[in-house]
């Protein structure tokens, strides 16, 4: 019969949360803006500066770097740099080091031949794991040594904070923190770095959102492949002067499809299972400041790209090991390879892609960086993993002896693009979130969003296209 | 003025150590307490915490020295660990420590702090940098339109420690009383900040600062949410006025981990 007259906690949040919808929805901008605008007479108030020159500098730099017209237009174009000089460079380096190391190979397998050590010792050591070793540092280690040391000199000259401050209208819009951007970004270099990078987000849902969506921007693992691709099929009708051009372009296209699919998959959490709004958050734009040569070197070389190379090798060895073994295992005449691969097919061929294909993903599941390798050397039939001579070669390969179209190509970046997460990554979604299950929809919800636009795709190719 | 360093126990008074990263704030802490603490803190590194003790004018002094942070109002672990010290470990004084040749970013968190509590004194460190740099400050200026006392120190070479120190016991006492800035919002943020703080202080008898949780309530704050929902907060407040006052400690010491 007592009267509730002292409200619950409970109530209290929920007049609260009615009063907030009530506001204008721009409040809290509102409140933030006036809180600076009063720090700044303060400060005008407070202190005599009389060497200012390099502010105002600064200042004019952020009015053009962080505008509504040029900032976008100007980030898409220094993205399209970074990778247009990425691809360039890495290209010759590339090959040197194939070279080098299958040199090696050749003459390691040799010298154990003549030593009269069994056969399959040498192919599991040398064709197995070594060549997947090999694989993997040509493959990996130019892009990497050119994409880091030019990511972090954008890094350090205070960039990256303007990145977000110009994609945040996006972010919010999405439900998603403007921090986003920053993380998202990290996720270029890895994305296991990408998640740990989410830690600058303050609220748990909008660092969830982060976490599962990071999977969405193309990590350096498989950059080589989208890499691959553009230069083989996209660029490859082009004449030779613009077709690095042109592999650069479809990169970006490819990096722009993975925001985009960042933004929606973002709007889409945070309407459903991360239900909530996107919290304010003042961001401080840093001075500009020269990047210093020894700093940037060390950085990106020692902490990025030796880091991550570490870590494919750690994968690549005994993936390489599972190749040959699935290579040179032969069951009813057929090896173990090609036979899964022939189980997979319809499926593969469901979403534009193929059994091979398939198959390749799924042993690249601990590092994305080994599936273009691991799909040639079934396709090779080799028992092995295979270096071609040049492009020209590769596209002459997987065209007239397998069938690939445009389809296949555009679907296999999609597919690059979107599926799951390497287990490293999902690894690092566990460690940050505690939770089997945030760290399993982190894993399936990309996979499944993968099949689907694949699917898709192919289907209207089919259809509507001819394919 | 005689350092205590890490004795613990029989303190008159606490005094909290808030401001950026990277502002000097350890070093003050180190030429105060005469202990050596290395406290650099990054966004996801280990927070580590320190504690301390000085004696000035016959009055034993504990300092906490906070994680450095950019704000209060997000709920990033770090930041947490020190508002919550602010909010309801109830320090008598609060030292807010500002690199002078970056005041107006350092304000920002200053003006933050203020919203919490009054009992504060701003420490503009780093004078001889900005002095190096040709940036001349005005402390009178900034005093009169804070509303607290500012006194400039160069933490590294302890100039000025007793100025800051006397206007810090001042502070504590309650002898020195201030008229702390406040932001507004607009009438109608007004009208729902006032409309909820009688409820809050109704829901959550004794909590401190009802204007502040009003605030954070109205920006979807969801930490604060739940903390007044699980009773959290009644029950911090509870034990900080109860006899002991070991909770202040103890909210330090979470920043340990």
């Amino acid at each position: 019969m007592n009267e509730p007259a002292v409200p619950t906690a409970a109530e209290v949040v929920r007049e609260a949360t009615a009063l907030r919808r009530s506001l204008e929805s721009g409040f809290r901008e509102e409140v933030v803006t006036s809180l600076y605008g009063e720090v700044e007479r303060i400060t005008r108030r407070a202190v005599h500066d009389a060497g200012s020159k390099r502010l105002d500098l600064d200042q004019r730099i952020d009015r053009i770097v962080t505008s509504r017209a040029l900032g976008l237009p100007l980030m898409l174009a220094i993205l399209a740099v970074v990778f247009w000089l990425t691809i360039v460079g890495a290209n010759v380096p590339s090959q040197m080091l194939a070279t080098a190391f299958f040199w090696l190979e050749d003459l390691a397998a040799g010298a154990f031949d003549r030593l009269g050590v069994p056969w399959w010792i040498t192919g599991f050591i040398w064709h197995g794991v070594y060549r997947g070793l090999a694989w993997v540092v040509s493959v990996m280690l130019p892009p990497m040594a050119i994409f880091f040391p030019l990511f972090t000199v954008l890094e350090d000259l205070g960039y990256l904070p303007r990145v977000a401050f110009n994609l945040d209208f996006l972010f919010k819009k999405a439900g998603a923190h403007g921090k986003q951007a920053l993380t998202m970004a990290m996720g270029f270099g890895c994305n296991a770095a990408g998640v740990i990078a989410t830690r600058v987000i303050d609220s748990p849902r909008e660092r969830l959102v982060a976490i599962l969506t990071n999977n969405f921007v193309p990590c350096n693992g498989r950059f080589p492949t989208l890499i691959m691709l553009a230069t083989v099929f996209v660029a490859a009708s082009f004449r030779p002067a613009v077709a690095s051009l042109v592999a650069a372009g479809s990169v970006v296209a490819i990096v722009l499809v993975g925001v985009f699919f960042t933004l929606v998959v973002s709007w889409a959490l945070s309407r459903t299972i991360l239900r909530g709004e996107a919290s304010a958050f003042t961001l401080e734009l840093p001075p500009y400041r020269r990047p210093g040569v020894l700093r940037i070197l060390y950085t990106s070389l020692i902490d990025r790209t030796l880091f991550v190379l570490w870590r494919a090798v750690l994968t690549a060895a005994p993936a390489g090991a599972v190749i040959w073994l699935l290579g040179n295992i032969v069951v009813g005449g057929e090896s173990l390879a090609t036979r899964i691969a022939e189980a997979l097919n319809p499926l593969g061929w469901a979403i534009g892609l193929d059994g091979v294909i398939l198959l390749a993903y799924i042993i690249a599941i601990p590092a994305n960086e080994i599936v273009v390798p691991t799909m040639l050397m079934v396709y090779m039939s080799q028992g092995m993993m295979t270096d071609l001579q040049s492009f020209d070669q590769l596209r002459t390969l997987l065209v007239d002896r397998h069938g690939w179209t445009m389809l296949t190509a555009v679907n296999l970046m999609l597919f690059s693009l979107l599926h799951n997460p390497c287990a490293t990554t999902v690894i690092t979604i566990y460690k940050e979130t505690l939770s089997v299950k945030w760290a399993t929809i982190g894993a399936l919800m990309p996979l499944a969003i993968a099949f689907i636009v694949t699917f898709l795709t192919a289907t209207f190719a089919r259809l509507f296209l001819g394919f | 003025m005689a350092s205590l360093g890490e004795a613990v126990g029989g303190f008159d008074r606490v005094v909290a150590l808030a401001g950026n990263p990277n502002t000097g704030k350890s070093t003050l802490f180190n030429a105060l307490t005469g202990l050596r603490q290395h406290t650099g803190n990054w966004p996801g590194k280990t927070v580590t915490r320190a504690e301390g003790g000085f004696q000035f004018g016959g009055v034993r002094y504990k300092l906490v020295d906070l994680p450095g942070t950019y704000s209060l109002l997000s709920a990033s672990q770090d930041e947490e660990v020190a508002r919550n010290f602010l909010l309801f470990g109830k320090p008598d004084c609060t030292i807010v420590v500002a690199d002078a040749s970056a005041l107006e970013r350092n304000l920002y968190l200053a003006l933050q702090v203020l919203e919490i509590t009054d009992r504060v004194v701003l420490a503009v460190n780093l004078m001889d940098e900005a002095r190096r740099r040709g940036i001349e400050i005005d402390t009178r200026s900034l005093a009169r339109d804070l509303g607290v006392p500012v006194v400039p120190i160069v933490a590294r070479t302890s100039e000025n420690l007793m100025a800051l120190l006397a206007e810090v016991a001042g502070v504590a006492s309650g002898d020195t009383v201030t008229s702390p800035l406040r932001s507004r919002g607009t009438p109608e943020f007004e009208r729902a900040v006032s409309q909820l703080v009688p409820r809050i202080e109704a829901a959550a008898p004794g909590v401190p600062n009802a204007r502040w949780i009003a605030i954070r309530l109205l920006d979807g704050d969801a930490a604060v949410e739940e903390a007044l929902t699980s009773g959290r907060l009644v029950d911090l407040v509870a034990r900080q006025q109860g006899p002991d006052q070991r909770f202040s400690r103890k909210i330090a010491l979470q920043g340990a981990q």
